[in-house]
């Protein structure tokens, strides 16, 4: 096709479709700040996983039977059966746990350079609505094969909703459409993994983009970029378009990822249980829970917060207060916009007291995933609830902390 | 009465009201029935999503197969033997049948500053089974084998003292999910996470080995 032929074609869509305006301001003249560094790679590493999760999923669903009778020989017929089956589920069981490993990297920079800092608050909270949904995902995504542990995880967490005072029971009995977990419910379970939450996550991440676009990229060193802009051209100094230079640094990190993600498929794709717990390949049996039940490894901090509580409080009892808890170490991220009251945004100007909070976090929701994975003694259950008290500090006393810190002056242009 | 509605749904009037709207009375007059025409729409739209919404909701409810399932089931309890547990499906759930030897209910005696509710107080029982062995026959404990927190089934250990469960254990259940603990009655121990003692479903005996369960009602045999 000649040239001219290409640019008239492209005319006669721009006369009708904002196409040559959208590439401009979303790739070609998107200005991104120049100093990204490594912590950059994983927004784009999560959109390459969530294309992964969709396409193996379709392909799944043409074998997979949502059916109590038939779900666990189903998903064993896809492995030993379809052709190339294996290599499939494969990618969709590791890509859910890689999505979890991309999106908690991505979450852990913004904590860094104080992303969530104004004016990307309602960027943040879109970001957490994403991150809920990927939840749901995973949770719904587990049930499906309906093996041991499919099912006595789903119970530990439909019995959940069934503590709610007062409505719990009703509640449980509509979403489950049946007085126990039964085939009913991995049926709409089925339904929620393949059409609801999917819909839901990519509208999400649709409105997460158009955001971080409207607002414009943080930064390592967390200044704003559009604050200096050249006064002829009107684009920001320390800006560089997204394309070609960060298109092409997102291709290397996906060529680096996928010889991680391929490495896990083809050598371990179960991971040491990690990824695909053992007990899961046992089919569902309702009479006997596994001598040991544990979530998967991207749930396993907020379980042991759940099982650390073991102490009445207040009228509400430990099992209520193991719940809120567990629903409060999720959803206190939504609040960070507003506890950080530090005068800069990024870690490398914050002080000594922010860099020790930001550490002891890490390690808590370590040993808190850590134990997780174990059988509840009485040593680990101690522990649990000490860094269930560290994980919660980090947040609650941040007002505090961030305030009084000593922090080093922000420089107005980044760092080369 | 008629013609103040009427007044509303006269569109071309409003429009030529609007053309030439030269004292502010008329105009004034035109935004109210407009406010009032905006809010009459969105009421009724309301009422009308909340009706298309309610066939969808309800339809998430239990079935009428699921209501008719969960028929009593009779257990045959001749071949058990005292110590051995029974496991029975009722309803989806675990129900055991457990025949405690007399060591085992002298134990239950010393643990009762050890559980949370020693006399059974909390209606987790029938009134038949309100009792210190929490049974009608002293010796055969019939109960739900789901764990009063979040749903997990237990598991049955008698052993006394064993490694993972301390020096003071003296037989009971273990929730591997959590660490709940029960006495051999399914009282709930004290500092964990289990709120109340395990439940009692509805039983009757029909005759000495033959427990039916999920129905106390002598019209239901």
């Amino acid at each position: 096709m000649s040239k001219q032929r290409l640019a008239s074609m492209i005319e006669w869509v721009d006369a009708r479709f904002p196409l040559t305006a959208n590439w401009r301001a979303h790739l070609s003249e998107y200005y991104a700040p120049k100093n990204f560094n490594f912590w950059y790679y994983f927004g784009s590493l999560a959109m390459l996983v969530l294309v992964n999760q969709l396409l193996t999923g379709i392909f799944l669903t043409m074998n997979y039977k949502p059916d109590a009778n038939m779900a666990f020989a189903s998903v064993e017929y896809i492995m030993r059966d379809v052709d190339f089956g294996w290599l499939i589920r494969y990618m969709h069981s590791t890509g859910a746990s890689m999505f979890f490993v991309v999106v908690y990297l991505h979450m852990f920079r913004g904590m860094m350079y104080g992303s969530y800092r104004k004016p990307r608050e309602l960027l943040w909270l879109i970001g957490m609505g994403i991150f809920f949904v990927l939840m749901m995902l995973a949770f719904t995504g587990y049930i499906l094969p309906w093996g041991q542990m499919s099912y006595w995880g789903a119970q530990v967490i439909v019995s959940m909703i069934g503590a709610i005072p007062v409505v719990g029971q009703t509640l449980s009995n509509w979403l489950l459409g049946d007085f126990m977990l039964s085939d009913a419910a991995l049926n709409r379970f089925f339904a929620y993994h393949v059409v609801t939450l999917p819909v839901l996550l990519v509208t999400l991440v649709v409105v997460h983009i158009l955001a971080l676009h409207e607002v414009g990229s943080n930064n390592p060193d967390g200044i704003e970029i559009k604050a200096n802009k050249d006064p002829v051209t009107h684009i920001p100094v320390d800006g560089i378009p997204f394309h070609p230079y960060y298109s092409v640094k997102d291709i290397f990190g996906v060529v680096v990822f996928l010889i991680v993600f391929c490495s896990i498929i083809f050598f371990a794709p179960e991971m040491g249980g990690y990824f695909l717990e053992y007990n899961n390949f046992v089919p569902a049996n309702t009479l006997q829970t596994p001598d040991h039940i544990a979530p998967v490894w991207y749930f396993t901090p907020y379980y042991s917060m759940l099982r650390a509580v073991t102490i009445n409080f207040l009228w509400i009892d430990a099992k209520l207060w193991g719940i809120v808890l567990m629903g409060g170490s999720v959803a206190i991220f939504c609040l960070l916009p507003w506890l950080d009251r530090s005068p800069v945004k990024s870690i490398r100007y914050k002080g000594p007291i922010f860099k020790t909070a930001l550490v002891l976090f890490v390690i808590s929701v370590f040993v808190l995933g850590w134990l997780g994975t174990k059988s509840p003694t009485p040593l680990y259950t101690s522990l649990a609830q000490i860094f269930t008290v560290v994980y919660f500090a980090f947040f609650i006393l941040m007002p505090w902390y961030s305030k009084i810190d000593k922090t080093k002056p922000e420089p107005t242009r980044v760092k080369e | 009465m008629v013609k103040f509605f009427t007044s509303f749904f006269r569109t071309h009037e409003l429009k030529n009201g609007l053309q030439n709207m030269a004292d502010t009375d008329k105009k004034k007059e035109m935004n109210s029935r407009r406010r009032f025409l905006i809010t009459a729409t969105s009421i009724a739209g309301g009422i009308a999503s909340a009706a298309v919404a309610t066939p969808f909701v309800m339809s998430m409810l239990p079935s009428e197969r699921a209501k008719a399932a969960g028929a009593p089931v009779e257990v045959d309890i001749s071949k058990i033997e005292p110590g051995m547990l029974l496991m029975v499906e009722w309803r989806g759930k675990v129900v055991w049948v457990l025949d405690r030897t007399p060591e085992m209910l002298v134990n239950l005696k010393k643990l009762d500053d050890q559980v949370v509710d020693p006399k059974s107080e909390k209606a987790q029982q029938p009134q038949y089974a309100q009792n210190e062995t929490r049974s009608i026959k002293p010796a055969i404990l019939v109960v739900e084998g789901v764990c009063t927190h979040l749903g997990c089934s237990p598991v049955y250990r008698k052993d006394i003292a064993p490694a993972d469960l301390g020096s003071d254990w003296l037989g009971g259940f273990f929730c591997p999910c959590h660490g709940s603990k029960f006495d051999l009655a399914g009282r709930v121990y004290k500092h964990v996470p289990a709120p109340t003692n395990l439940v009692v479903p509805p039983h009757m005996y029909l005759s000495d080995s033959l427990v039916l369960i999920g129905s106390d009602r002598k019209e239901s045999v």
